[in-house]
C-alpha cells in the first residue's frame, strides 16, 4: 500500500505544469469569445441537494450523479455530473425577464461511470446555453457558437456536424400509438440501428404497413444533405411534428452552410439525451476521436419544474478531451531570474518588474539550479547604475 | 480526411465465414493470418485494412474507433453492452443458440442454483427477467465439467450440435437466444464516412442476401 498511495482513483485525473496552463489559458480565451457573443458567465455549486439537481432530467443523470449524506440536513446531496440543468435553474428562478438571456458555464464536474470505455470521470465541462427564443434562430446562433469554440481550442480541421431531431422519432411512435414499453424497446434498438432487431420488432406489434415502414425507415435515413428530401418522401403519411422537424433541418443546414470546413451529416435515428431534448440535437467529431467531442440541442421544458418554463438550446464540450486533440506547444523559457541578493534595491526592481506584469523567479539562498533550469530567458544583473535586466 | 476503412476481425470461423461477404464488396486480404504473424492485414485496397483480434475485443475496438467496423457474435455484444455501437447487419454466419444446460436427472438442490458461465452479464440478465437470483461462477471454458464435478448445477454457453453436452451427460434445458454474427459500426465513422460506410454495408447486405438464397 505504501507505494501505492500516489493512485488516483479510476478517471480522476490531475493536471501538471504545462497542461494545467494550457487548459487555463483556452478557458480565457473561451471566456473573452463567450463575452464578445453576449454569454455572461454564470458559476453553479459544486454539491447540493440530489432532488434539485435532478429535478427536470431523466434518470441516465441519477445514475451519474456521486452522491453523499449531509451532516447538517440529513438530505442526500449529489456532486454536480452536469452544469446544464443548474444553469436552466438559474434562468428559470433569478432571471426574472422575458427577453432572451444568454448564460456560459465551465468547471469540473464529477460522473459516476465515464461517458465511454477508458474515458474520463471528471471532465471540465464547458458549455452556452440560450434561454427564451423557440426558432431555429437561436439553435443556429448556439451551433455556430460551438463550431467557434473547436476552432478556437485548436481544431483546424474538417469539422464534422451530425444533426438530428428527436421530435422526429417521437412524433412516429406517438402516431404509432406505442405504449411505453414498445417505445422503450424501439428506441433501444434505434440507438444501435439494429436493423434486423427493429424489423423483427415491428412484425411483432403487426403495425399498419406504413406505419412500420416509417419507424423501419429511421435506423436507415442517414448521410448527407440528400436525406431530407428521401424523409420528405419516406416519411410523406407521417403526422406534421415530423414534416415540421425536417423544415427545422434544412433551415439549420442553410444557417450552417455559411460556416466555413464544416462537413454536414444527418441522422434522423440520433436519439442522444432523448429524455430530454425537445428539438434539434448536434454533435461535432473529427477524425482523430471515434467519439462526440461537442453535444447540443433544444431542451424547452426543462425551466417548468423550477415555476417556469422557457425555450432553451445550448450546447457543451470537455476541454479535457479538446486539449489532447491538439499538440501541446512547446514550452519556451520565459522570466527573469533574480540572483539571490540582501540589498533592497533589488527586491525593489523585482516589485517594479512584476508591477509591470514580467514573471520574475527569486533565487533562494544555497538552492539548487540556475536561471535556465528555472524556465527564465533573462537575468538580473547588477551594473553600475543598479539593477538591469540581461538576455541569457 | 483519409477514408481509410479498417475492419476488425478475429481469427477462425468468423474470419472464415466473413471472406466470402468482403469479396463479394471486392476487399481480398493479401496475407492469411492463420499464418502470417502480421496483426494488421493489407487488403487488395489500400485504403482497408482488417485488423486480426480476440473475438470479445471486436467491441472494444470498435467503440473506441481503432477500427471502423468489425464482425462480433451477438453473444460478444450481449455481454459487452452494445449501446456505444451501432449493429446494422445480420451476417447470419456463425450460427448458434447461448442456451441453459445441465442434467435432466439430477435431483434439485435447495437454495439458490449456482450457474457457470463465461457470459456472466447475460446470464444474470436472463435469470433476473425470469425473477430468479442465482449464484454465477464465472469460468473461462470447459463450462461442462462445472455440473460433473459438482461446481455448478446448471451452465450457460453456446451451443451448436449440442455433442460436447450430450458427452458429458447434460442436455440443453432452456434457450436464452439465438446467435449468429453482427457487422457493428462504429457511431462517429458512420457519420464521418457516411458514404462509403453506406456503401460497404449495401454491399455485405448483398452478399448475405445473395448467400441466404442459394
Amino acid at each position: 500500500m505504501q507505494n501505492e498511495r500516489w493512485l488516483l482513483p479510476e478517471g480522476i485525473e490531475e493536471m501538471p505544469p504545462a497542461q494545467a496552463e494550457r487548459l487555463e489559458s483556452l478557458q480565457r480565451r473561451l471566456r473573452d469569445l463567450y463575452r464578445a457573443w453576449g454569454y455572461d458567465l454564470v458559476l453553479t455549486p459544486f454539491i447540493e441537494y440530489l432532488d434539485s439537481l435532478l429535478t427536470g432530467t431523466g434518470s441516465d443523470l441519477e445514475l451519474q450523479t456521486f452522491k453523499v449524506t449531509d451532516r447538517m440536513s440529513g438530505r442526500l446531496l449529489g456532486v454536480r455530473a452536469d452544469m446544464t440543468p443548474q444553469v436552466a435553474r438559474i434562468d428559470a428562478h433569478i432571471h426574472a425577464g422575458s427577453e432572451p438571456n444568454r448564460l456560459c458555464y465551465m468547471g469540473t464536474v464529477l460522473n459516476a461511470t465515464p461517458q465511454e470505455h477508458g474515458g474520463s470521470r471528471s471532465p471540465y465541462q464547458v458549455g452556452a446555453e440560450l434561454y427564451g427564443h423557440a426558432g431555429i434562430e437561436s439553435d443556429a446562433e448556439v451551433l455556430e457558437l460551438m463550431v467557434e469554440t473547436l476552432r478556437i481550442a485548436g481544431l483546424a480541421g474538417t469539422l464534422h456536424l451530425d444533426l438530428g431531431h428527436v421530435a422526429i422519432f417521437r412524433s412516429l411512435a406517438a402516431q404509432a400509438g406505442l405504449d411505453e414499453a414498445c417505445e422503450a424497446q424501439l428506441f433501444e434498438a434505434l440507438q444501435r440501428k439494429a436493423v434486423p432487431e427493429i424489423d423483427e420488432m415491428l412484425l411483432q406489434w403487426q403495425l399498419p404497413g406504413d406505419m412500420a415502414r416509417m419507424l423501419a425507415a429511421l435506423a436507415q435515413l442517414n448521410g448527407g444533405i440528400e436525406v431530407l428530401d428521401e424523409a420528405a418522401v419516406q416519411l410523406a403519411a407521417a403526422a406534421p411534428g415530423v414534416h415540421l422537424a425536417l423544415e427545422q433541418l434544412r433551415s439549420i443546414a442553410a444557417h450552417a452552410a455559411d460556416l466555413a470546413d464544416v462537413a454536414l451529416h444527418f441522422d434522423l435515428g440520433e436519439l442522444r439525451g432523448y429524455h430530454y431534448h425537445t428539438g434539434l440535437v448536434f454533435a461535432a467529431f473529427v477524425p482523430e476521436r471515434g467519439h462526440a467531442i461537442a453535444l447540443g440541442g433544444r431542451y424547452d421544458d426543462i425551466g417548468a419544474v423550477f415555476g417556469r418554463s422557457r425555450p432553451a438550446t445550448g450546447f457543451s464540450t470537455d476541454l479535457k478531451v479538446l486539449l489532447t486533440l491538439t499538440p501541446a506547444p512547446v514550452r519556451k523559457n520565459r522570466g527573469i531570474f533574480a540572483p539571490y541578493c540582501d540589498d533592497p534595491s533589488l527586491r525593489s526592481e523585482v516589485r517594479t518588474l512584476r508591477a509591470a506584469g514580467e514573471r520574475v523567479v527569486c533565487e533562494l539562498p544555497g538552492q539548487q539550479g540556475d536561471a535556465v533550469s528555472m524556465a527564465c530567458d533573462r537575468i538580473l544583473q547588477r551594473a553600475a547604475a543598479g539593477w538591469s535586466v540581461v538576455a541569457l | 480526411m483519409s477514408e481509410t476503412l479498417t475492419i476488425a476481425l478475429s481469427k477462425g470461423r468468423i474470419f472464415k465465414d466473413t471472406l466470402p461477404l468482403l469479396a463479394h464488396a471486392g476487399i481480398v486480404p493479401v496475407d492469411d493470418p492463420e499464418t502470417s504473424r502480421k496483426l494488421i492485414l493489407d487488403t487488395n485496397q489500400d485504403d482497408v485494412k482488417l485488423v486480426i483480434i480476440r473475438a470479445t475485443d471486436v467491441p472494444t475496438y470498435v467503440e473506441y474507433g481503432a477500427a471502423d467496423l468489425g464482425v462480433a457474435g451477438k453473444d460478444v455484444l450481449m455481454e459487452h453492452g452494445g449501446e456505444g455501437l451501432y449493429e446494422p447487419l445480420d451476417l447470419k454466419i456463425a450460427r448458434c443458440k447461448l442456451m441453459v444446460a445441465g442434467d435432466p436427472n439430477q435431483p434439485q438442490r435447495g437454495g439458490r442454483l449456482r450457474i457457470a458461465t463465461k457470459f456472466v452479464n447475460s446470464t444474470r440478465r436472463y435469470y433476473a427477467a425470469q425473477g430468479q437470483q442465482v449464484e454465477i461462477i464465472k469460468l473461462y471454458g470447459s463450462m461442462e465439467l462445472a455440473p460433473l464435478v459438482g461446481l455448478a448445477d446448471r451452465i450457460v454457453d453456446l451451443v451448436d450440435t449440442g455433442n460436447t453436452l450430450r458427452a458429458n451427460g447434460l442436455e440443453p434445458l432452456e434457450h436464452i437466444a439465438d446467435i449468429s454474427s453482427r457487422l457493428v459500426v462504429n457511431k462517429a465513422s458512420m457519420k464521418m464516412k457516411h458514404q462509403r460506410m453506406k456503401r460497404f454495408i449495401a454491399q455485405i447486405a448483398e452478399a448475405v442476401a445473395a448467400r441466404n438464397a442459394a
